[in-house]
């Protein structure tokens, strides 16, 4: 008996109803977290994977030598790469080439390199517009590695303490 | 200048007077109403994107100002895709018979004392044959479509708008025994003398019957199964596109402002100031208080999960019909007896 007066009480005063519309009315005054993004970005990880590079030494020299690590890791069979002897003896690769569209982006490629050639910097906004573009060769790489130098090392610096 | 201008205006013929005078008001009318309805979908979106912790639309223009013209130039140039096997006459007349009553229903819309286009007595009658008008244009909409979502919708959409005008209708009969007129100025007029001489406060069941049901009549959410997006995709718009969406789309809004108009007409004074011995009144408050009720139904939105049919059904029958009928008998007592300022 008295449970239902309560019942008819509460739905007839519509209190939940109300309950529900000061929730929303309470969001409509909270601070709003989107994040406009052209013109703000969050904070990417050193460890971020994005586009590939070819890293060189300080003195200009290539850090490739053509091992094939990366080529035998790669899950995605994105990366090719021939290499042969140099006049001074030792090994470097005549063609490094990978295919942006089978690359899945794991990062083992860069785990895998014992002199840490080959990298991924933080670019992820990039398009192609036109067919073959996808083919990241040995050129594009390489100048990828030289424009991101002081990037690329000082993610690998931030992260070093940690591997 | 001037007066070669007046003199061409006296010597047209009466005829013609009339009739462009007449066109001219209707355009004082429906142009602002246009303008309030496209920045009205944009408060929308803001409103509802603030209430659940977005921004809405804010890159047309500063602030995103301009974006229901950026709506409207797109569906403007839109191709009208016509269903193969719809019935072409009736699919493109459907919208029209959407959008003409709900504008017609402005025609004898007081705004003060004195500015109101149509000063009939049966105001209230005519605003009430006019949005119920607009249900046809909708099964049309359904049935000339040739698709079972659009039919499923329209039907919907026709039961609840049936069961939904009764209870409406009672609320406004409620009205209708306190004002003593259908005249929507004299039941302004007879609200006059203050925030206490408001209907709202002996008629408050009857209000909440009105504003559910309003937004039941208008199929907006919690009660816009006819649209339903989540289980028959647009309900009775469905197969349309481009500028006959955009009719229906500006019907439904037009709709939407009169309902909060009439709500704030018949229970909360309209254009009559609430501390008449502070301030005047003036259609600044008729403006404030439909802007209020505008913004309940955008609220309503980003709150309230949609009903379910037979829950619709339920309500309209079993409770908001028994609601009106009984506190009508109990505003005939009120009647009877004079009680309190508002039955002098």
């Amino acid at each position: 008996m008295f449970a239902t007066i309560k019942y008819y009480l509460k739905s007839f005063l519509l209190l939940e109803l109300l309950k529900g519309m000061s929730v929303t009315g309470r969001y409509f005054f909270s601070k709003k977290i989107t994040v406009q993004y052209p013109e703000e970005k969050t904070p990417i990880s050193p460890r971020f994977r994005g586009l590939h590079a070819l890293r060189r030494y300080p003195n200009g020299e290539e850090r490739c030598i053509g091992c094939k690590l990366c080529e035998a890791v790669c899950p995605a069979l994105a990366i090719t790469i021939e290499s042969e002897e140099r006049d001074d003896g030792t090994r470097r690769t005549t063609k490094y080439e990978i295919d942006l569209f089978k690359c899945i982006y794991c990062g083992f490629c860069e785990e895998a390199c014992p002199v840490d050639a080959v990298v991924e910097t933080n670019i992820f906004e990039y398009h192609f517009e036109n067919r073959g573009e996808n083919i990241m060769t040995k050129e594009k790489l390489l100048e990828f590695g030289d424009t991101y130098e002081s990037q690329l090392a000082a993610d690998r610096s931030a992260d070093a303490p940690y591997r | 200048m001037t007066d070669i201008v007046t003199n061409l205006w006296l010597s047209l013929p009466d005829g013609i007077q009339f009739t462009s005078y007449t066109l001219l008001k209707v355009f004082i009318i429906l142009v602002p109403l246009f303008i309030v309805v496209a920045y009205y979908t944009l408060a929308e979106r803001k409103v509802i994107g603030y209430m659940q912790n977005r921004i809405g639309p804010n890159r047309v223009g500063p602030k995103g100002l301009f974006q229901p013209f950026a709506d409207m130039f797109k569906l403007m140039f839109k191709e009208i895709i016509i269903p193969t096997k719809s019935n072409r006459y009736l699919f493109i007349v459907a919208p029209i018979l959407t959008f003409a009553p709900s504008m017609a229903a402005w025609a004898v819309m007081p705004f003060t004392d004195t500015l109101v286009f149509a000063d009939i007595n049966a105001g209230l009658l005519y605003i009430l044959a006019m949005t119920s008008l607009g249900v046809y244009g909708v099964i049309i909409a359904g049935w000339a479509s040739n698709s079972k979502y659009a039919l499923l919708g329209a039907m919907r959409s026709a039961a609840q708008i049936v069961a939904y005008e009764i209870a409406m209708g009672f609320s406004l009969v409620g009205v209708l025994m306190a004002a003593g007129s259908l005249n929507l100025g004299d039941i302004v007029n007879s609200q006059a003398g203050g925030i206490y001489h408001w209907f709202i406060l002996p008629l408050f069941p009857l209000f909440m019957v009105y504003l559910i049901s309003g937004v039941a009549e208008t199929n907006r959410a919690p009660f816009d199964v006819a649209e339903g997006e989540s289980e028959i995709v647009a309900g009775f718009h469905v197969e349309y596109s481009g500028m006959t969406f955009a009719v229906f789309f500006l019907a439904e809004y037009a709709n939407m402002i009169l309902i909060a108009m009439l709500a704030s007409l018949m229970f909360f004074g309209g254009w009559l100031s609430p501390l008449p011995s502070l301030m005047g009144d003036n259609i600044v408050w008729l403006f404030l208080k439909t802007g209020f009720f505008m913004l309940l139904f955008l609220w309503f939105r980003a709150t309230f999960p949609r009903y379910r049919y037979d829950q619709i059904m339920r309500l309209g029958w079993k409770v908001l019909i028994p609601v009106t009928i009984v506190w009508l008998v109990v505003e005939g007592f009120l009647v009877y007896f004079k009680v309190g300022p508002w039955f002098n």
